[in-house]
């Protein structure tokens, strides 16, 4: 792993209304590293991966994807087809589970995708239900399907937004290890979104906590978790600071 | 038999093709429009809506009457030379057709959710295939706008009569083919045709019944 660092932020916020959601002073996500968001629930997760995948601006800042100015209403396809988001919330298409598996290698214009799309559904244990309509899945189904239609089209950047949120504890390990399994194969930079503190600390290098908008502290994973530098940190790891 | 009886088939195909190419032109203009607006997050967007399904509410003798103002011999757009031609019929039913499509269309669009394109382009989605992508989730809605359009061309009869003017084996079409045989007395043969009208109706909704539930590319 190298300490490159891919995305760069320096005094980025974004507001909504009078209303602030995030402010970063200063944050790098280095290459090929797996970054462990972690925060309370409104603490500006969800709003800071979605300036990462290039879906929305900051309303002040700036941030720099790969050393180029990162703009979401003017981003190239191809920079755009390097990084993929993964929802707390996905919505499938209307189809198969085929059918949203193999979307994003569709959109590519790939031909042989049956090798891959089979793959992904069979890493992540859904090759039963690959005929099944999209719409009649359960909530942790959907968000397996979401994981495999991301990880099917190889992306450089993986932005996951609390993907285990609805899975029971057997397919929580079988996720993450896939996911690990992805980065160390596709040398892939992720930034991982969780509530879970025992789950950041079992797949971050890095580990960053968010609250109120704004990032605490950013550390080795062990480091953060060990040693804490801001007491704020450490009253979240402790469980004293409850939303 | 009434002595339309040689002419049947003649006004089927030409009923047919009137409304047939009205509903293809106010698809092709609508379509996009609706989805346009169905994305669309701009202010005025309400107004716009009500504007449009004010739309569906236009009297057919009123377009009519304004098209024949338009296209008579003093009007503006006398020198294309269409009034009294189905060229006529075809505009009038569009005019008529097109609140149709872009209002159900922008709904069914609007129905769609709102975070489906940002997914949908977060799997390296460009911006027209985004829109396809919502297209193909509210296609339910946009096919029934095309059933709607089809609905209203078809059974139209004032707007038609006015800048047609049912001349037998030019402009007659079955709507207008009825109001002459009611015209005439002949009750059994206009609803013989009024039949006919609705099998035509039930033969197209069929139709589109089945692109409503066959696979559209993803």
């Amino acid at each position: 792993m190298t300490s490159e660092a891919l995305y760069r932020m320096r005094d980025l916020q974004k507001r909504y209304g009078s209303d602030f959601a995030l402010h970063v002073q200063q944050m790098d996500v280095r290459q090929g590293e797996v970054l462990g968001l972690l925060g309370p629930t409104g603490c500006g997760k969800s709003t800071l991966l979605r300036i990462l995948a290039g879906l929305e601006n900051p309303s002040s800042g700036c941030i720099h994807f790969s050393g180029a100015p990162l703009v979401a209403t003017a981003l190239p396809l191809v920079t755009l087809r390097r990084m993929t988001l993964v929802p707390q919330r996905p919505i499938l298409l209307a189809g198969t589970v085929r059918l949203n598996v193999e979307y994003g290698l569709r959109l590519r214009r790939i031909r042989n995708r049956t090798e891959k799309v089979d793959d992904a559904l069979e890493q992540l244990g859904l090759t039963g239900i690959a005929s099944q309509a999209a719409q009649t899945l359960s909530g942790g189904q959907t968000q397996l399907v979401a994981l495999a239609r991301a990880l099917v089209i190889t992306p450089d950047v993986l932005l996951l937004d609390e993907p285990t949120a609805h899975l029971d504890p057997a397919h929580v390990a079988l996720v993450e290890g896939v996911i690990q399994r992805f980065r160390q194969e596709y040398r892939a930079t992720i930034v991982w979104a969780t509530h879970n503190l025992f789950q950041a600390r079992r797949v971050a290098v890095r580990t960053a906590l968010l609250l109120d908008g704004q990032f605490v502290e950013v550390g080795q994973t062990e480091e953060f978790f060990k040693n804490p530098s801001d007491p704020r940190t450490d009253d979240f790891i402790q469980g004293r600071i409850v939303y | 038999m009434p002595p339309l009886d040689g002419d049947l088939w003649s006004i089927l195909w030409l009923s047919l093709r009137v409304s047939g190419v009205a509903v293809l032109i106010s698809s092709l203009i609508g379509i996009p429009c609706g989805v346009w607006l169905g994305l669309s997050q701009r202010r005025g967007r309400h107004l716009l809506s009500a504007v449009i399904q004010t739309g569906m509410a236009l009297p057919p003798v009123v377009v009519g009457l304004v098209l024949y103002i338009l296209l008579s011999r003093s009007g503006p757009l006398a020198f294309l030379g269409w009034l009294f031609t189905p060229k006529a019929m075809i505009v009038a039913q569009t005019v008529l057709a097109l609140p149709f499509v872009i209002g159900i269309t922008m709904s069914s669009v609007a129905a769609v959710p709102s975070e489906l394109p940002l997914q949908i382009r977060t799997l390296g989605a460009s911006a027209w295939q985004c829109r396809w992508a919502v297209l193909r989730e509210a296609r339910h809605g946009v096919l029934l706008a095309v059933a709607a359009a089809f609905g209203r061309s078809i059974s139209e009869v004032g707007a038609v009569l006015i800048v047609g003017g049912n001349i037998q084996g030019h402009t007659r079409v079955l709507t207008t083919a009825i109001v002459l045989e009611t015209g005439k007395g002949d009750f059994a043969f206009a609803l013989a045709l009024g039949a006919v009208l609705l099998l035509l109706a039930l033969a197209v909704n069929l139709l589109i019944a089945r692109l409503q539930r066959g696979r559209w590319p993803a």
